[in-house]
């Protein structure tokens, strides 16, 4: 289980954690996310800008 | 006066003082006009000083923004994260969201308990919708940040005219979307204020509605439900604005119509001058380039900044959208607009002038350098500008 930061605002996507209100439940892969994953933060970075932590 | 100290890469102490702090209030303050025309009306009987706070809007403001002039400092970056963490700054926007409902209330009761003539009431409700939209502003400065409080005063200061599904649209719509033909709340050139609201009031809805649908059913719950955000924030503006009805009566309808109405389009205003004909390109692959900061047209001019939380300075905004009002930096060659946004709003109502002035600036814009694909054009206008600028081999190539 890795976690994944958005470059811009720092927000972090936690594969182990998830993020309930945005519907991806605990162990939900970062892969899995849809391409189109936009940060629920800032919504300027995209999936394929999230740098691994 | 409050300072900050920082040291340099170089290791050179530096000590700044943010000279704007305490004229931020005007951010907390400005959106209370209505009760100034309120209060001379009480004193002297006449009605036509409810008619001050327009004059204030649409004349003073476009007027003091040419006078004060313009403002292109930035804090050094070494303290703007002392900048940021400086609740003074963020209390400011919290107390501004009770005021709003205090505004609207107090309008309310004048409107509905006073004998006035038709045009004075008129001006009363659209002199409240104005003030609301300025509400819109601030729930938009609080909406972008992470923290619950921050979200949900968001929420509550929208719902004063009833427009809460703007934090969705706003934050996971439009800054995704910006300077694309396809987002509802960017202007495309040769289209005119009035035929953009007309796309952008309905576009933004349906796009904040699919985002939260979209969310809902990730989350296996039904988009009809008390989880829906959207709902959450038109549910309390149910209960303010039937509460208004029942208060005061029936005319409370038509004076909630135009509240409404006049919040919702002061946001328009703002939509239409924020990106008026800029457009982010695509590669190869058809991806959509990054938001640049020429993405955006931006204002220095002091005055309206100071009553708008900064909003004007909108490219740095749309590049770093969580940060803070009192850190927005000016950058040097930005699209600029010749004045503030209540001027600007003037221009964009008369379509013609709005053209004259603008699209002579968007086409001398150094990254477009007065080349039409490079625009986002209004495509009913495409075969007229195209003309118009001598481009039209390019439609023919394309």
């Amino acid at each position: 289980m890795s976690k994944f930061k958005c470059p811009e605002c720092a927000y972090v996507f936690s594969e182990a954690d998830g993020d309930e209100h945005e519907g991806y439940p605990p162990g939900t892969e970062f892969a899995s996310l849809p391409e189109d994953f936009a940060c629920p933060d800032c919504s300027v970075r995209f999936k394929e800008d999230f740098e691994k932590v | 006066m409050k300072g900050y100290t920082a040291t340099l890469d170089s290791g050179e102490a530096i000590f700044y003082r943010d000279r704007k702090r305490w004229f931020w209030l005007l951010s907390v303050l400005y959106p209370l006009q209505p009760f100034l025309g309120i209060w001379l009306h009480a004193e002297t009987g006449n009605e036509a000083w409810l008619l001050l706070p327009l004059a204030l809007g649409y004349v003073a403001a476009p007027i003091l923004d040419w006078l004060l002039g313009e403002d292109e400092n930035n804090p050094p970056e070494a303290v703007v994260l002392q900048l940021d963490r400086d609740r003074y700054y963020r209390f400011l926007t919290y107390i501004v969201v009770p005021l709003h409902y205090v505004g609207l209330i107090g309008v309310a009761y004048w409107a509905g308990t006073q004998e006035l003539a038709w045009w004075s009431f008129i001006a009363l409700a659209a002199v409240a919708g104005i003030a609301s939209g300025l509400g819109i502003n601030t729930g938009h400065e609080l909406g972008h940040k992470k923290s619950k409080l921050e979200r949900s005063l968001a929420k509550i200061v929208l719902a004063v005219p009833a427009y809460g599904h703007f934090w969705i649209e706003h934050n996971r719509g439009h800054h995704r979307d910006v300077a694309t033909p396809e987002d509802p709340a960017s202007a495309r050139m040769g289209e005119s204020i009035y035929k953009f609201a007309l796309r952008e009031i309905p576009g933004a809805f349906r796009r904040a509605w699919d985002i939260e649908r979209e969310r809902l059913e990730r989350c296996d719950k039904p988009v009809w439900s008390t989880d829906n955000q959207i709902l959450q924030s038109l549910s309390l503006s149910a209960v303010l604005q039937l509460g208004l009805i029942i208060a005061f009566g029936w005319k409370m309808i038509p004076f909630l119509v135009i509240h409404n109405v006049l919040a919702w389009w002061q946001l328009t205003s703002a939509n239409y001058v924020e990106h008026y004909g800029l457009l982010r390109l695509k590669d190869q692959k058809d991806k959509v380039e990054r938001c640049q900061l020429h993405h955006s047209w931006n204002s220095n001019h002091i005055y309206s900044n100071l009553v708008l939380f900064h909003l004007e300075r909108h490219s740095d905004h749309h590049a770093h959208p969580l940060r803070r009002y009192q850190s927005l930096r000016h950058f040097d060659d930005l699209p600029s607009l010749p004045n503030g946004y209540f001027g600007m709003y003037l221009l964009a109502y008369v379509p013609g002038l709005w053209y004259r002035v603008m699209d002579q600036r968007l086409l001398a814009l150094d990254h477009i350098d007065g080349d039409l694909d490079k625009v986002n054009v209004d495509p009913s206008k495409k075969k007229a500008l195209y003309e118009k600028y001598g481009q039209s081999q390019k439609l023919q190539a394309g």
